[in-house]
């Protein structure tokens, strides 16, 4: 306890930093899985390139990711945008397949009625089938969201700020406290991601909470 | 008007699923398309509203081929309705309805007050507005189908089995509406359905379609029933032709005779005393209740004991609603009503029977006689 009352200051400002490191790539993540994920699930013949593809890039260890990340793109080694750039690619390798299985999921005969009622297509996707996708998309997001909280400590290990600091360093220190309050911080963060998405789907779908007939 | 000429449509691996398709769909009028799975009823449908569109020929909305108006445009002004309705799961029934008024650019205060006049109109009332789709029954979904196609005034409407989903008392009664409403609203509508007794119910002209897309017959369901152009078209039409035919035909003045009839609540004794024979019509306020028979009763009359068996004829109606009524009742007196339901009087089946063979059939079209197909 006495380490996190000497350390708040610091704890408060590495989580902030954590959660900008893990968040905005999701966003980011999730703009680019939407066309992706609409391609895949409109073209039988794309299809498996993209998802199998997508999902590819998972298999790539994250420290590899941070290191390359540099020689890829020419920034330097300490630059966020590496970890930030890295975490957007696994968070479309998760969400691609998601955004594909949340638009199939919308009922043909809607979709149909929509085109039927003068939908053009770029309408209908933001109108009706946007919306219908959300509890699938939610889903999706919130495992991207955990996995992008984990994924971000290892970043540590090149030099860039953030809660997986307390690993490395109680490991290096071998001081059991600073490692565990750095594995809570992480859990109670990935927590907050995971109830901002949850609350944000329910805001945005009302119409799943009504009894049915 | 809607136009067929020379439709074809072909889709990828070959198979035909329009073969070479012309007819015409009357203003105000409702065509039905009907036939078998697989005779390209829905694949025609759906080539009006360019849902589809065709390998060679053209159709024309008011002469206009629709090949030449975009897609989008085309459809607003087209209504929409197929079997389980699709409503937007995410909007309320107030606002599935305004879409097609949305889309064209309505504002939304009024596209609103629109949707809850035609709301309105298929039996909905208010309150229903604020719903979801999923708290609706089947038929009340239909029925917002229905709202929602409407909400625009569309001069043409497409029906794509819009019925089929809902249970047979539900169906009967949102077919007789949907009959009420194109009577005040006389709307150009293609209506397609696999079952020919909606089809000859609901159509002012039916057009049987066969396995492969062709056109096997087109004309009044009256007609249909009386001259099917060939084994097919009376197979598909099916047994009772004859019979079902009698419902275009509207009954003569009957010699109908005076009815006894109690009311509920007679006693035995006095129901003993009001008939002749074995059957007796009990009514209340002049429309009839059902039948009794006053031998076998040792309390005054309740409503639980009647024979409801007996089916009741409007004066002037269909010959099938007479010939029905008689042969229905356990008297065999066919119960005869005026509009409002009440008791004008009875009439035997020899006597609808003759009427019946008194009555005209539909004249045969000579061309329908012709000694062969072309090929």
């Amino acid at each position: 306890m006495s380490f996190v009352s000497a350390n708040w200051g610091d704890i408060v400002h590495r989580a902030l930093l954590h959660a900008w490191l893990a968040g905005l790539p999701l966003f980011l993540g999730l703009l680019i899985s939407l066309p992706v994920g609409w391609l895949a699930q409109r073209s039988r013949v794309l299809r498996p390139f993209l998802v199998v593809g997508s999902g590819l890039l998972y298999t790539i260890p994250s420290l590899a990711l941070f290191i390359l990340m540099p020689l890829i793109i020419g920034t330097k080694i300490l630059d966020p945008l590496n970890v930030i750039i890295a975490m957007t690619i696994y968070t479309i390798a998760l969400l691609v397949r998601s955004v594909s299985d949340a638009l199939a999921a919308v009922p043909a005969d809607v979709r149909q009625a929509a085109t039927a009622m003068g939908y053009t297509p770029a309408r209908r996707f933001l109108a009706v089938d946007l919306p219908l996708a959300v509890p699938v998309l939610a889903a999706g997001l919130r495992v991207a969201a955990v996995s992008n909280v984990s994924i971000v400590s290892v970043a540590s290990l090149v030099g860039i700020s953030q809660l997986g600091f307390y690993l490395t360093d109680g490991y290096e220190r071998t001081y059991g406290t600073e490692i565990g309050v750095g594995i809570v911080a992480c859990v109670v963060l990935a927590l907050i991601f995971d109830l901002t998405i949850v609350l944000l789907a329910r805001v945005l779908t009302p119409w799943q909470r009504v009894n049915a007939a | 008007m809607i136009r067929f000429d020379r439709v074809v449509k072909k889709f990828d691996g070959g198979s035909v699923a329009v073969d070479n398709l012309s007819f015409e769909a009357q203003r105000g009028e409702i065509t039905v398309l009907v036939g078998p799975s697989g005779c390209g009823k829905t694949t025609s449908l759906r080539m009006i509203n360019r849902m589809i569109d065709p390998t060679s020929g053209q159709i024309l909305l008011d002469e206009q081929p629709v090949g030449q108006i975009a897609p989008a445009q085309l459809r607003r002004g087209i209504g929409y309705v197929i079997q389980h309705a699709g409503l937007f799961p995410h909007r309320t029934v107030l606002d599935n309805v305004a879409t097609v008024p949305r889309l064209a650019g309505w504002s939304k205060a009024k596209a609103r007050t629109r949707a809850h006049e035609v709301l309105e109109l298929v039996g909905l009332p208010g309150d229903y507005a604020v719903r979801y789709p999923s708290q609706l029954s089947g038929g009340q979904q239909q029925r917002v189908g229905v709202a929602r196609a409407l909400a625009a005034d569309p001069s043409v409407m497409l029906m794509d089995e819009p019925f089929s989903a809902v249970d047979p008392i539900v169906r009967e009664q949102l077919q007789d509406e949907f009959l009420r409403l194109q009577r005040e609203l006389g709307k150009t509508i293609v209506f397609v359905t696999h079952d020919i007794d909606e089809a000859i119910k609901l159509g002012d002209k039916v057009a049987v379609l066969e396995v492969g897309g062709r056109l096997a017959q087109l004309a009044e369901p009256a007609y249909l029933l009386a001259h099917p152009i060939n084994d097919f078209v009376s197979d598909f039409i099916g047994r009772d032709r004859g019979y079902r035919a009698l419902a275009f035909q509207d009954a003569p003045d009957f010699p109908l005779r005076p009815e006894p009839t109690v009311e509920l609540g007679t006693t035995p004794a006095q129901a003993r005393l009001a008939t002749s024979d074995g059957w007796l019509l009990v009514v209340t306020d002049g429309r009839p209740q059902g039948w009794i028979e006053p031998q076998r009763i040792t309390v005054p009359i309740e409503s639980a004991m009647l024979h409801r068996g007996g089916t009741v004829a409007r004066n002037h109606g269909p010959l099938r609603a007479a010939l029905d009524a008689a042969l229905s009742a356990p008297s065999r007196r066919g119960v005869v009503v005026d509009d409002d339901g009440r008791l004008l009087g009875t009439v035997r089946a020899d006597e609808v029977l003759r009427a019946i063979d008194a009555a005209e059939r539909p004249a045969i079209d000579p061309a329908d006689i012709a000694p062969a197909e072309s090929p």
